[in-house]
């Protein structure tokens, strides 16, 4: 136990500067938390939007020593494997989020917690292994749908997560009002308390999407890239992520700007989906207060 | 007895009505029931497959080398000769490196969230930390190739050895790539992460505890420090988490650690981890054994990751139940 006594006795002047000092420090953390983003945000900002332009949203990329072109192929790469992905992700987030809620015992929903959150945990590069493993090697080539499959299982937790949250935020009152109407429990879920839910399950789908689009890691040795349009789903396919990466480490300047063009392009995707998100739930608590 | 009868029929006529009704309610809800529980079965299906998966994938590795694996420094594809020693120790030391540099940051601004900021600029901290957490990793490792990198290079070693030179850790060549360098990138990138939980926890300490320290005479500092002191499971929690997320990193850490399979005293020094020789290596892998060796290394990480993340959750259950019950 402290000795208040003593504490109130010791010179206060003395441990007001403390106060002052370590809260100061506080502050000073806070903004030295926030540098980086600044800095990363104006420097891509000012990178990037130099050589975004039409060309960059409309055109393949060109070979070295060629100036211009784009990255047409890997942002229509990007919207297939996340579209792909969402496919398969959020059904199957929405439905686990759901059971939890409202079906399960409370042991059994704990597991299922446990596991979603084990899987959130996993590092995206696994999922990476885990999609080459069951797709690529049966199919014998990278693919669309092994890099639309490994985005997916990176979505589900968050998907899973978001549902299980908003759904806990519908009041019981509701579900038990349209239980005594004598609508069946599984109409109540899905007319009632899913479409009261939704708004929130939905910004919750779209963080995941932002999230989702930024994936490097699992699509390296899934969906590999090309240079080219891809004509269909078995195949290797382009994505801004890899294709930042593979420009990134290239020793071209030409590509760096390329590349300082596609992260501009994921940076102001997921700051407008954040915004999106934040606006929706500070709503959303508004209404309910 | 005419009149019981009707009073029979009615009876069993309602009776049955209340059996159709009843059974057809029954037999759509176990349908969608079964339903949601079987999409939530495909979740413990897919984790419990992705494990099965690498273990028999690593097979060929984990017969050749055993336990000689984790021990051993030699990775050469040439003479197929496999360890996993050099990407453990990457891994492990730019993650130290990372939490030593976010913790006291994350406090900071935890602090400051919940304690100090009025609700403005509350908001609008906690939106910029919120991106913060979103930005892909692909991004903050192709801004430390071009910018933290030659940053450390040209101010910070040169600095660091000047001051504390005579520490082996800040010694040698100072290349800008290397552990300290991807210890900092990490550390830009769990702070989101740590922050949040913190200041979540420390939400959860009922505010009658710092008005009763300041009843006693305590300045700010004093009781926010016992606040922070009664939430210090929840912290090492949202501490283990947040270490979770650094050894399980792979672009940002690929794109600044110099992918250098060594291990050497200085921070300075390139190094590689486990998430990147994966990253790198993986796609043109030269033959069975060196696929599978590489998944071994996924194998290790996975395990590391696993058992980090479930320490992590339970503390963090366990102190906000705590919480809920005071």
């Amino acid at each position: 136990m402290t000795d208040y006594y003593s504490m109130i006795k010791n010179n206060s002047g003395r441990r007001k500067i403390k106060s002052r000092i370590m809260l100061t420090l506080c502050v000073t953390a806070a903004m030295l938390a926030i540098l980086p983003l600044v800095y990363i945000f104006f420097y891509t900002t000012i990178q990037g939007a130099s050589s975004l332009n039409l060309e960059f949203f409309t055109e393949l990329p060109k070979p070295v020593g060629e100036t211009g072109g784009g990255m047409a192929n890997a942002i229509v790469g990007t919207l297939t494997l996340v579209g792909l992905g969402s496919l398969f992700g959020i059904p199957v987030g929405i439905m686990a989020g759901i059971y939890v809620t409202e079906y399960s015992k409370s042991l059994f929903a704990n597991i299922i917690k446990f596991v979603t959150d084990v899987l959130s945990g996993i590092p995206s590069i696994i999922i990476g292994i885990f999609a080459y493993g069951v797709i690529v090697i049966p199919m014998q080539r990278f693919s669309a749908y092994a890099g639309g499959f490994a985005l997916g299982l990176l979505m589900i937790p968050t998907v899973t997560r978001i549902t299980e949250e908003m759904l806990k935020l519908v009041p019981h009152t509701i579900r038990e009002a349209a239980l005594a109407l004598g609508i069946p429990r599984w109409k109540t879920t899905i007319m009632i308390v899913l479409r009261t839910a939704s708004s929130g399950i939905i910004t919750g789908i779209l963080l995941a999407i932002a999230r989702a689009a930024g994936e490097t890691a699992p699509l390296l040795f899934t969906s590999f890239g090309n240079s080219f349009w891809s004509s269909s789903l078995d195949g290797p396919i382009a994505s801004i992520p890899v294709q930042i990466f593979n420009y990134a480490i290239s020793p071209y300047d030409e590509w760096h700007r390329k590349a300082w063009a596609g992260a501009f392009v994921l940076i102001a995707l997921v700051f407008i989906v954040s915004l999106i998100v934040r606006l929706a739930t500070r709503n959303k608590f508004s209404q309910s207060a | 007895m005419y009149y019981l009868l009707i009073f029979e029929n009615t009876f069993t006529i309602i009776e049955t009505e209340k059996k159709i009704i009843r059974s057809s309610k029954k037999f759509s809800d176990i349908v969608f029931e079964n339903l949601t529980l079987l999409f939530a079965i495909t979740i413990i299906v897919i984790v419990v497959f992705i494990c099965f998966e690498m273990f028999k994938d690593s097979a060929i590795s984990r017969e050749k080398f055993g336990f000689g694996f984790i021990t051993s420094e030699k990775w050469d594809s040439v003479k197929s000769d496999y360890g996993a020693l050099t990407f453990v120790y990457g891994t492990v030391v730019s993650s130290i490196i990372a939490l030593l540099i976010a913790l006291p940051i994350s406090i900071g601004v935890a602090v400051f969230l919940t304690e100090l900021a009025n609700s403005i600029t509350k908001t609008t901290v906690s939106f910029l930390i919120e991106i913060l957490a979103a930005i892909p990793s692909i991004i903050y490792g192709f801004w430390g190739i071009f910018v933290l990198a030659p940053f450390m290079r040209t101010s910070v070693q040169p600095a660091l050895q000047s001051t504390l030179g005579f520490i082996p850790l800040f010694q040698g060549a100072t290349a800008g790539f290397g552990l300290l360098t991807a210890g900092i990138i990490l550390a830009i990138m769990i702070t989101p992460i740590i922050t949040s939980i913190t200041r979540d926890v420390l939400k959860a300490i009922p505010v009658s505890q710092r008005e009763a320290a300041y009843a006693l005479g305590s300045t700010k500092w004093e009781a926010i420090k016992m606040a922070l002191l009664n939430a210090k499971s929840g912290i090492l929690g949202a501490t283990i988490l947040g270490l979770g997320r650094a050894v399980g990193e792979t672009m940002a850490v690929t794109m600044v650690i110099g992918n250098k399979a060594q291990i050497k005293e200085s921070l300075f020094e390139p190094a590689y981890s486990m998430a990147s020789v994966i990253a790198n290596e993986f796609a043109e892998a030269s033959g069975g054994l060196h696929v599978s060796a590489l998944i071994e290394v996924g194998l290790i990480l996975f395990g590391v990751t696993f058992i980090i993340n479930s320490l992590a959750r339970i503390l963090i259950y366990s102190f906000t139940r705590k919480a809920q019950a005071r």
